[in-house]
């Protein structure tokens, strides 16, 4: 291919002539020290060139080549368990070539080239297979069996398939002429392929008690985290990757914090995944462009993860991506396109983010998958945003919300109060709610009545500490005062949950509709005892208070004792109730 | 040889526009001689087809368009740096400004540093001892830290950083440790107050001070806190010395590069800040950290002050988002003649439940801080609703807990600058304000503990 010559550099961007022969997006590589970058605009045979690697010290007169092929990356067995770059770079191959920090121009495969798979093959010589069918499987960590598929744009007879030793690049099969390999390649900014998309109706079970009582997410659904800074968003994209009930979970640090990265890291291998027993790093892709890394890479970062995801989807897994933020990769197209001189929208964003942030949350779903077998994978995608001085009108929040379907908005009042998760009950939503109701009923019957019930009661909250604000809760009928030690109780002993307690941090579906049920066997025992003439003082001294406070410390291997504790609250309401009737028989 | 060129075709703000060059790189440092023999430098920005853009560190004022020549250097903006350059004064550029010998360098090293690979990093657990107790007991600093300080006009947060510098320890180690200073455009009698500050703590003796004054060349700050940490990773990860890295004033810095921003006619983003503030500040402060199997580390202390005390402007939003927490000083705390005036609740340190507790503080340091937290939270709550229903609407426990919070400022927080308390001291001080509460009220503490630290009666 012939070389094209730079004539300027502006920060990432580089401009270069005698480009005709390339293609808008290929990749490039720019100069003698061989820069990854982007073609993102061609005017006739002038090229500009997104870089994902620092250009200091490039200059006019330098060549450029492009590769041929739009940005890619390299999908097969080895994936997970990794730590990429947004280029999909191994960071851990990375530091043994140039040590603990990021030189230019030092690049290493995504997959390891010399490691053997052991592939089982699935398929038989003779049998006519399309794309998406399952030519065989690699075992690629305890918990992932990964299938080797047909690759799109191949078909025909299988005329050669055994069980086999392979490297990623050595054929395993060949298909209708075709060698097919372990490793294919994607371009990641197209969306891979499938037969149709579904309505999501299962629940993402997250383990999280505000999530999955008030406000669910589906698998294949989509849910936005914005906040202001320490409000949570990170522990909360941490909790989700550790605890949702996915099979393979995608974690993208967009340019946050390197410490972070370095916590998720050090911790993920030692958290035992509740389903399976097996240390999460066994389902974990983990894909780190901080901050201080090249913004053109952190652009790519969001695409790089969703491909990965879609290709686990594609076998037919349950898959959930967390973004952390994409508020941050909106911030890169907006410098891209600054130095690009394009005319602004918002706030100095593009007048394409929209439809960007639609293009990538529209990648979610569940998908009947390509192949014959009529496979269904879904891709769930849960995305931070991070608002400058969590101003929800900024563009970014905007356009997110106006394609996901589930918000969970961080307060940073209730981050000052030290409530945590510091999802505001009030404001977020989930539009999933009614088919989530019914998925919960199924499995547990009468869970959504608890979780309207004790929606209202949360909702009343807010009017009556309005009053209690003005004039003293003393003015409050006993029955309102009830109503309010109910809601404080339902905050803090059910919608307060320890990220970093070894109990609290994961409570299932069945232990959150118990403790949910507990609560309000409290408020209604109370309630009839109140009317009975007990007095609320009595009520609220019972020490059961106390028990109820601690039931989300109980291990899940445990809850009959929630079971037990609903016997005692009734028992000891019979008790006051006794009590009173007597007083009002010698009284009388 | 390098080329000479005569062909300043442009001068605008900070910005100059030289023509017809050739092999010019990107970020290439750029030496200027002025008609009168000054020399100034520059660093390019942008290079075109036989044109660069080049930014002036010094300012433009004076230069005459067709007697100034200009050269290229081919390499970018370098600070020398090497083991003596501790006890040392620099200016903004790196130049030493005290009446020391001749710094001879080790070796040079780009002042943009790069990226540590966050494969590389060790996650920051050890932790640090400012004597400070609202830090230590609550919002505790550990080694690799950057926990900012946001302050606001005419509070002491100098008195506070300089405090910190003169008494941060790592409890029961030996370790070698450095302060490297970074002053962006503070005047004249504030660096004099660090300067003397350190000379008297005899911090001087290890510290390594970059200043940039008010009167300085703006544009010098954004090459300052550069500056600051290649010396600072040089001695961290090189030396394998604890650094604690200073640098004030952060808003400063953000202005100067608003001023070149604006220059250039770019679009800008809030409040005229450039959009890409947020990675310009991160690469100043992810430059914090450690590397797993070196022994030194770095732990930035950056301080900004709010403007308008706003802390949803730009500069304190954008560094919340990238630091791991922040001290907040308070102006009615201040008023309230408490020093240092820091505002417990809104702060915060992200990393310090991975650097407290037994073996590291004392086991009882995690329960105690959130309990302290939830006390001060609820009696600020007691105190507001006595303001507006009178101290009578208060139950007995709630006026227990507004006199806690208030005994809380005046004996925990009101330590002033010159107290230099233990963990031990921070710890057993928040027990003795704890024991003001009715003993069944403290939830947040195990049984097992307060059997221990607040036997019953």
């Amino acid at each position: 291919m012939k070389q094209g010559t730079i004539t300027k550099v502006s920060g990432p961007l580089v401009e270069a002539i005698g480009m005709e022969e390339a293609n808008i997006n290929d990749v490039v590589e720019v100069s003698a020290n061989r820069l990854v970058g982007e073609i993102i605009e061609m005017r006739e045979g002038k090229a500009s060139i997104q870089v994902y690697e620092e250009t200091t010290g490039i200059g006019p007169g330098e060549a450029v080549v492009s590769t041929g092929s739009p940005l890619s990356v390299e999908l097969g067995p080895g994936l997970i368990g990794n730590i990429y770059d947004g280029i999909l770079r191994p960071l851990e191959k990375l530091a043994d070539l140039s040590g603990a920090f990021l030189a230019k121009g030092v690049t290493a495969p995504a997959l390891n080239r010399e490691k053997r798979w052991a592939f089982k093959a699935v398929a038989k010589v003779g049998d006519t297979v399309e794309p998406g069918d399952v030519l065989g499987t690699v075992q690629e960590t305890d918990l992932i069996e990964l299938k080797i598929l047909v690759p799109v744009g191949v078909s025909g007879p299988v005329e050669k398939i055994a069980d086999c030793e392979a490297t990623v690049e050595e054929p395993i099969a060949v298909v209708g002429g075709h060698e097919v390999t372990m490793m294919q390649r994607w371009p990641v900014r197209r969306s891979r392929p499938y037969r149709y998309k579904l309505d999501p109706k299962e629940p993402l079970v997250t383990g999280q008690r505000v999530i999955d009582t008030f406000f669910p997410v589906a698998q294949g659904g989509t849910a936005a985290i914005p906040g202001p800074f320490g409000s949570g968003k990170t522990v909360i994209q941490h909790q989700l990757a550790k605890w949702a009930d996915a099979d393979v979970i995608v974690y993208i640090g967009c340019g946050e914090r390197g410490n972070e990265m370095t916590d998720v890291l050090m911790e993920f291998p030692d958290i035992i995944d509740p389903k399976s027993g097996k240390s999460l790093m066994h389902k974990v892709v983990l894909i780190a462009n901080t901050s201080n890394m090249p913004v053109a890479a952190r652009e790519a970062s969001i695409y790089t993860g969703v491909t990965i995801a879609e290709y686990y989807r594609d076998m037919g897994y349950s898959v959930a991506l967390m973004a952390d933020s994409t508020s941050r990769w909106a911030e890169a197209l907006r410098e891209m396109s600054g130095r690009l001189e394009e005319m602004p929208g918002d706030e100095g964003y593009p007048a394409y983010l929209g439809s960007r942030v639609a293009d990538f949350y529209e990648r979610s779903g569940k998908v009947r998958c390509l192949g014959s077998d009529e496979r269904l994978g879904s891709l769930s995608i849960i995305g931070a945003v991070s608002p400058p001085g969590g101003d929800l009108s900024e563009p970014v929040t905007q356009s997110t919300l106006r394609i996901v379907k589930v918000f969970w908005g961080l307060d940073y009042a209730l981050s000052y109060a030290r409530h945590f998760p510091a999802i505001n009950w009030l404001n977020s939503y989930s539009l999933y709610q009614d088919k989530m109701d019914r998925a919960f009923d199924e499995r547990l019957d009468g869970f959504s009545d608890l979780r309207k019930e004790a929606m209202a009661l949360l909702q009343d909250e807010q009017n009556l500490q309005e009053i209690v604000r003005l004039v003293g809760q003393d003015t409050l009928s006993e029955a309102d005062q009830l109503k309010l030690f109910t809601t404080k109780s339902l905050r803090e002993d059910f919608l307060q949950q320890n990220a970093f307690d070894e109990v609290d941090t994961y409570c299932s579906p069945a232990k959150q509709k118990a403790m949910l049920g507990v609560i309000l066997l409290f408020y209604h025992e109370a309630g009839l005892a109140l009317e009975k003439g007990v007095y609320l003082r009595e009520i609220t001294a019972l020490p059961l208070t106390n028990q109820i406070s601690r039931m989300r410390f109980i291990p899940e291997a445990e809850l009959e004792r929630i079971t037990v504790l609903q016997e005692d609250i009734k028992s000891a309401f019979r008790e006051l109730r006794a009590a009173r009737e007597e007083d009002a028989e010698s009284g009388r | 040889m390098l080329k000479e060129y005569q062909t300043v075709k442009e001068i605008s703000g900070p910005l100059m526009l030289v023509t017809e060059v050739e092999g010019v790189k990107y970020e290439e440092l750029v030496d200027i001689r002025l008609q009168n023999g000054e020399q100034r430098r520059g660093k390019v920005l942008e290079v075109g087809d036989g044109f660069a853009l080049v930014q002036l560190f010094e300012g433009s004022a004076g230069i005459n368009l067709p007697e100034t020549s200009v050269r290229f250097l081919g390499k970018p903006l370098e600070l020398g740096v090497s083991e003596d350059m501790i006890g040392r004064i620099f200016d903004g550029m790196g130049e030493p400004i005290d009446d020391g010998p001749r710094l001879i360098a080790e070796e040079r090293r780009d002042i943009n540093g790069l990226p540590i690979n966050p494969y590389a990093r060790d996650y920051p657990s050890e932790f640090i001892q400012t004597g400070v107790s609202v830090i230590d007991g609550l919002n505790t600093l550990v080694r690799g830290q950057k926990l900012p300080i946001f302050s606001g006009n005419g509070l002491p947060h100098n008195q506070l950083a300089a405090q910190i510098a003169r008494q941060a320890t790592v409890p029961g180690s030996r370790e070698k440790f450095a302060v490297v200073f970074a002053a962006m455009g503070i005047t004249f009698e504030e660096s004099q107050f660090f300067m003397n500050d350190f000379r008297e703590s005899g911090a001087i003796d290890r510290a390594v001070l970059f200043i940039n004054l008010a009167n300085d060349p703006t544009i010098e700050r954004i090459s300052t806190p550069r500056m600051a940490l290649t010396a600072a990773e040089y001695l961290a990860f090189e030396k394998n010395m604890h650094v604690l890295v200073i640098m004030t004033d952060m808003t400063n810095y953000a202005d100067a590069l608003r001023e070149v921003s604006a220059a250039r006619k770019e679009v800008p983003g809030r409040r005229g800040y450039p959009g890409y503030l947020y990675t310009d500040l991160s690469q100043i402060y992810e430059r914090a950290g450690r590397i797993k199997g070196r022994e030194g580390s770095i732990t930035q202390i950056p301080i900004l002050t709010m403007p308008e005390n706003d802390i949803t402007h730009p500069i304190p939003d954008l560094t919340g988002y990238i630091t791991e927490g922040q001290i907040i000083l308070s102006g009615d705390i201040f008023n309230k003649g408490i020093q240092p005036p820091i505002n417990a609740l809104p702060s915060l340190s992200r990393l310090k439940d991975k650097g407290i507790g037994e073996g590291k503080t004392r086991k009882d340091h995690a329960a105690t801080m959130n309990q302290i937290y939830a006390a001060v939270a609820r009696g600020r709550e007691a105190k507001e609703l006595a303001t507006i229903l009178g101290e009578s609407a208060l139950s007995d426990t709630d006026l227990a807990f507004a006199r806690f919070s208030d005994e809380f400022d005046e004996r925990y927080v009101n330590q002033g600058f010159s107290t230099n308390r233990s963990i031990a001291e921070t710890l057993d001080l928040g027990w003795s304000l704890l024991r003001m509460l009715p003993r069944a009220e403290l939830k947040r503490i195990s049984d097992k503990l307060l059997d221990e630290y607040f036997p019953e009666a």
